[in-house]
């Protein structure tokens, strides 16, 4: 909401300065979102006279003036076609910031001359005019006067930001209410007197049946014989400040109504109203309007619209048509000011996508009282500029029902905010805001707020209106009770683990990323997911439409977006929500994370070691063992998820939950997501993975035993499709009591141990029990190892 | 004996001339190895009478075992020196770089939104969450923005398809509906924060279709506006560690407050930069209020005797104001040099003991 402070002072009497009235507005909570004060900034740009004109002794398209400066002659060199003997002009003396530059007036000597100042044309002032040479003023401009105040465009104006329930402030007189409520001046009185006017207006309203409940009230005026020419220059003046381009007398009265009382007006060339009626019905379905923004809008049963017998040609408190519209040839005209439901306007103007002021306003609420009220005050305000005869009013609606009775109790306001008011000081603020108290005996209020405060419904919204007033600097300062001596923790177990899991991955080299929730569908169908149901209906774009079945296609397009920009070994997980469905429990947390190019990073002493397989496999078993889950307890199997290597992959499961997956990520999709290099990844379902059991805080106690361990080595040869896990499986169920470690330490495959066998060699930790191992045990454990790969695995002992 | 005289001299002689530890090794075997020279000394003892037998017996140990000490230290001499040598042929420019460990870093929004968790913990709160595919009602009608509100608008908000009962999900534009979730499933007291992921449809320099908000809820008895005051002041200061951090509330509007109060922190931007603290400037960081007497109905609480205050901030804002980042869009991008210059190491935790500037 734009004004200015001429205006303002228009309805408020005040002695306040700028600062002041916008200090006030910050604290009444109207945020200040810009001031731009010409009388600062213009301020030191002065009239004066040329009084002599001569070319410059060493420039042609120079002239070297004598100017008259207040009495002063100075010279200064111009190079301005227009410069002559007898013209007025404005000057930047030495010092001063020209705006329109930006740069200081210096003393200056320009070939030779002396250039005290210079000579401005409006551009410099960064004001609209022509700017081909200086500015040339009247012949009577008086020498030494601010041009700023000469031309009285000092007027600073004030933009504010209006919340969404303060309607009544989208207008100036609201803005003067407010500041007089808060002692910052005295809310001048508006000629609301009725105008009866002269005439039975030659139109009349019809408001359909099926539209009572959302047209309360409506008043119509006829004008006749009216002048729609230029408005006036003060006028003009001001709804240029606030960014409104002038465009004829009716229609920037209306935008000026408007702006000034927050009331939205419409105006129909009453020539162009086909009979005697204007019908204000729902829209048929698909009636078309051609709008003033020269749009053509097709309407829903929903919407109101206005018409004459040729249809409608108004969008009820929105836009008028193009067809019964005001142009400069309008003589007779028809005015509406009316109340009409503001969700049934919101709800058009949304289905429309039409933003304009009057909406604005509409939907935000108007005084109820308006159409009734500002009906003889409106009449005279356009007959004064536009002349004419004025009908008597015509009226339509029941009537708006804003009355309402709260019961209030002034001891309220400590109760919420702390703060100890004076009921009188409450009762004060209420009534300058416009509020009828009615105390009744047992300290209780009946509060009926004004017309135009539709927001007010509650105990707590009169509480607001009186400490906004009063001040929210008057609120104490209470700090919460305490809940318990010894602090708690902010976090349960289960939302504690993001955090551990965070930081064990950045301590073992990746870093974290958080990318959206959303991707592109058809990245999302590549990782199991996609469905339309997580489709958004309003995305930002197809790239983001989708909410994501998993995090790696995003941390894929990360990937390549790093390796572009010459990123190498790109190391990246997010820990965040996945979707497999719009239910709550659909939602899940996932850790999930990729890894490319080299994990041991190579230097003058060792090879750079690629990205494999069992780094991914390392990060899954390190955040299940984070997650409390020891990796004896997890069973693989492969493949993986399809988006993986088929030969490289598997996923995790703990009993039957899949916890997560791990592998290489398929050729296929690399392509897809534009990578060259191979890339290895991991996903864990953290909601998947169950707390672990509570454990006793104490630890049980440590039993180290004296005994000495004993290390064996084997070496199985085995059928190519035996995995290692089956066989470490085998080997452990030999000897459950006294294995305490089994290592692979060597892979091998060729001709001399037989086409399609394998060799794994695994180092047998042997703990004793109670003594220490003697030859015949491990004698013992060594055959019934052998025997039972043998039997799980058909695994033979190599010789 | 001359004899064992002059061996005593040539050996002591050969021990002082060896150059390592090999010759010593010769000198070592030729004077008391088995067939040694000092050894055969000592062999021939056997034949001599008694007498002779024990003076010559004495002369020859005494010689022994002076070869013996002498031999050994000569022995720790060569060794040391052999030592040295092998040393100074190992040696290695050790400003050569050590072998290379990847460094990574933590996102700066886990960070802060740990800072925000540490400083709210101390004062008794709690972390909830909730789902960010929500229902209508939670997101906004039960928080009393009506359908056609004008601050439904103002929401930008995203939507799912209509499911089979026509219902349509929304992704939550704030962190409020979980206000609603916990006073819908516990009672009073409540002293909640929640940190979470929010979406609007607004991507531009300074607006992402998806960012965090951390809302707070207190509900108890008696809780009024000056409790809201002193716990906004007290994170403010806190978080940004500045103790005589100005604070400003100023009037505003939430649909689901009532009162509401905007905060507002100081700050100067004098020179260009921005710097938090005293100055001539305000910067807005918080939306707050008393929870609307609505609200806390459409919760099934009864608003004549409960009543409490919520807030709401942005937490990528609260990062770039504090740690200095230009720049909203990066925080999604993943870039890598972005995340080592602005992210934290895994032992940067933010906490009471630690600090949390």
């Amino acid at each position: 909401m734009k004004f200015t402070l001429a205006w303002l002072k228009d309805h408020l009497d005040t002695q306040c300065t700028l600062q002041e009235i916008c200090d006030g507005l910050i604290a009444l909570g109207h945020e200040v979102e810009e001031v731009v004060d010409p009388s600062q900034t213009l301020a030191d740009f002065r009239i004066v006279q040329i009084k002599d004109a001569q070319p410059h002794p060493e420039a042609d398209r120079l002239q070297v003036c004598s100017v008259d400066d207040n009495g002063t002659i100075i010279q200064i060199v111009c190079g301005a076609p227009n410069a002559r003997a007898g013209l007025k002009t404005v000057l930047a003396p030495i010092g001063v910031y020209v705006p329109g530059i930006d740069i200081v007036i210096k003393k200056g000597n320009i070939r030779g001359q002396a250039s005290n100042g210079m000579l401005c044309a409006y551009s410099e002032l960064g004001i609209d005019g022509n700017s081909d040479g200086i500015i040339e003023l009247e012949t009577d401009a008086p020498i030494g006067v601010s041009y700023i105040t000469y031309v009285n465009k000092n007027d600073p104006m004030i933009e504010i930001a209006i919340t969404p329930n303060r309607g009544d402030c989208l207008g100036v007189r609201g803005i003067a209410r407010d500041l007089s409520a808060a002692n910052l001046g005295i809310l001048k009185p508006l000629d609301m007197s009725e105008y009866e006017g002269e005439f039975d207006s030659p139109i009349n309203w019809q408001i359909s049946p099926d539209s009572q409940d959302i047209v309360p009230r409506v008043t119509g005026r006829y004008f006749r014989n009216v002048v729609n020419g230029e408005c006036p220059d003060w006028m003009a003046a001001r709804l240029n400040s606030v960014g409104q381009r002038p465009i004829s007398a009716l229609v920037d009265i209306t935008n000026y109504i408007m702006i000034d009382l927050g009331r939205p007006l419409h105006a129909f060339d009453a020539d162009k109203i086909k009979g005697d009626t204007l019908y204000i019905r729902r829209a048929k379905s698909g009636e078309k309007i051609l709008a003033l923004n020269e749009k053509k809008y097709e309407c829903t049963p929903e919407m109101l619209v206005i018409g004459d017998e040729n249809g409608a040609d108004d969008i009820a408190g929105i836009m008028g048509g193009e067809r019964t519209g005001i142009s400069s040839e309008t003589k007779n005209l028809f005015l509406e000011i009316a109340v009409f439901d503001p969700v049934s306007v919101a709800a058009t103007g949304r289905t429309l996508n039409i933003h304009s002021d009057a909406r604005y306003r509409f939907e935000r609420g108007l005084d109820g009282e308006s159409p009734d009220l500002l009906a003889g005050y409106i009449a005279r305000f356009i007959q004064m500029i536009c002349g004419g005869k004025v009908s008597h009013k015509v009226i339509a609606g029941s009537g708006v029902v804003w009355q309402r009775h709260i019961t209030f109790n002034p001891s309220l306001t400590q109760q919420l905010t702390g703060i100890d008011l004076p009921h009188q000081e409450q009762n004060d603020i209420l009534d300058t805001l416009g509020f009828v108290i009615e105390q009744q005996k047992d300290g209780v209020w009946q509060v009926m707020p004004p017309s135009w405060r539709n927001d007010i419904d509650g105990q707590a919204d009169l509480v607001e209106e009186i400490i906004r007033v009063a001040g929210y600097d008057k609120l104490p300062m209470v700090p919460l009770p305490s809940l318990s001596v010894v602090a708690q923790p902010a976090y349960s177990e289960s939302q504690s683990r993001p955090i551990y899991l965070r930081r064990m991955l950045v301590a073992a080299g990746l870093n974290e990323a958080v990318t959206f929730s959303f991707m592109s569908q058809e990245d999302a169908k590549l990782f199991d997911g996609g469905d339309e149901s997580l489709t958004l209906v309003n995305p930002i774009s197809s790239e983001l439409d989708c909410m994501r079945p998993s995090i790696l296609p995003n941390l894929l397009n990360a990937l390549t977006r790093n390796l572009n920009r010459g990123v190498k070994n790109v190391r990246l997980f997010e820990i965040g929500p996945i979707f497999q469905d719009t239910s709550e429990k659909g939602q899940s947390l996932s850790c999930a994370g990729i890894l490319n190019g080299d994990f041991q990073l190579g230097d003058w002493q060792d090879k750079a070691r690629p990205v494999d397989v069992f780094d991914a496999k390392k990060m899954m078993e390190q955040i299940l063992e984070t997650l409390g889950v020891s990796s004896q307890s997890v069973q693989i199997q492969t493949p993986g998820p399809a988006w993986y290597h088929p030969g490289q992959s598997a996923i995790m499961t703990l009993g039957k939950t899949v916890i997560g997956s791990f592998g290489m990520i398929h050729p296929e999709i690399l392509s897809a997501f534009d990578v060259k290099m191979p890339v290895a990844a991991f996903d864990c379902n953290v909601s998947a993975v169950p707390l672990p059991r509570k454990k006793n805080v104490a630890r049980p106690l440590l039993k180290l035993s004296s005994l000495q361990p004993v290390e064996r080595d084997f070496a199985f040869i085995l059928n190519h499709d035996v995995s290692a896990a089956k066989l470490i499986r085998a080997v452990k169920a030999a000897a459950k009591e006294h294995i305490t470690d089994i290592s692979v330490f060597d892979i091998y495959a060729g001709a001399e141990i037989g086409e399609g066998k394998k060799s794994i060699a695994v180092k047998i930790h042997l703990t004793p029990k109670d003594t220490t191992f003697n030859e015949a045990e491990l004698q013992k454990i060594s055959g019934d190892i052998i025997a039972s790969v043998e039997k799980h695995c058909s695994g033979i002992l190599r010789g | 004996m001359a004899d064992i005289d002059s061996l005593r001299e040539k050996f002591l002689s050969d021990i002082n001339q060896a150059e390592n530890l090999d010759q010593l090794t010769s000198v070592k075997v030729d004077a008391l190895g088995k067939k040694g020279a000092i050894s055969s000394e000592l062999a021939k003892l056997g034949q001599m009478d008694a007498d002779s037998r024990k003076q010559s017996g004495q002369l020859i140990n005494a010689v022994k075992q002076e070869i013996t000490s002498a031999l050994a230290i000569k022995q720790e001499t060569l060794a040391k020196q052999a030592l040295e040598l092998k040393l100074k042929s190992e040696k290695i420019d050790v400003t050569l770089p050590s072998r290379p460990a990847p460094q990574a870093k933590m996102h700066p929004l886990s960070r802060t939104m740990e800072e925000i968790s540490a400083i709210f913990a101390d004062m008794g709160f709690v972390i909830a969450e909730g789902p960010e595919i929500e229902t209508d009602e939670n997101n906004f009608t039960a928080l009393n923005i009506p359908a056609e509100h004008p601050a439904r608008q103002e929401h930008d908000t995203f939507y799912l398809k209509p499911d089979a009962d026509g219902n349509r999900p929304v992704l939550r534009t704030h962190t409020s509906p979980v206000q609603i979730r916990t006073m819908r499933s516990t009672s009073p007291p409540i002293r909640i924060i929640v940190p979470g992921r929010t979406y609007r449809s607004d991507h531009d320099a300074t607006h992402s279709p998806m960012f965090h908000q951390c809302e707070g809820l207190v509900i108890g008895p008696d809780i009024h506006m000056g409790h809201l005051k002193a716990t906004l002041i007290d994170f403010c200061r806190s978080f940004f560690g500045v103790d005589e951090l100005p604070v400003r509330f100023r009037p505003s509007y939430f649909p689901f407050t009532e009162p509401s109060a905007e905060v507002d922190i100081g700050c100067s931007r004098e020179g260009g930069g921005l710097k938090i603290g005293a100055g001539d400037d305000w910067l807005e960081i918080l939306g707050s209020g008393m929870v609307n007497p609505r609200v806390l109905e459409n919760c099934g609480y009864d608003s004549t005797t409960t009543q409490g205050f919520a807030f709401g901030m942005g937490v990528e804002r609260l990062a770039m104001l504090k740690y200095g980042i230009p720049d909203l869009r990066t925080f999604y991008d993943s870039d890598l040099r972005w995340l080592h210059h602005y992210g934290f190491m895994p032992h940067d935790i933010a906490g009471l003991h630690t600090g949390i500037v």
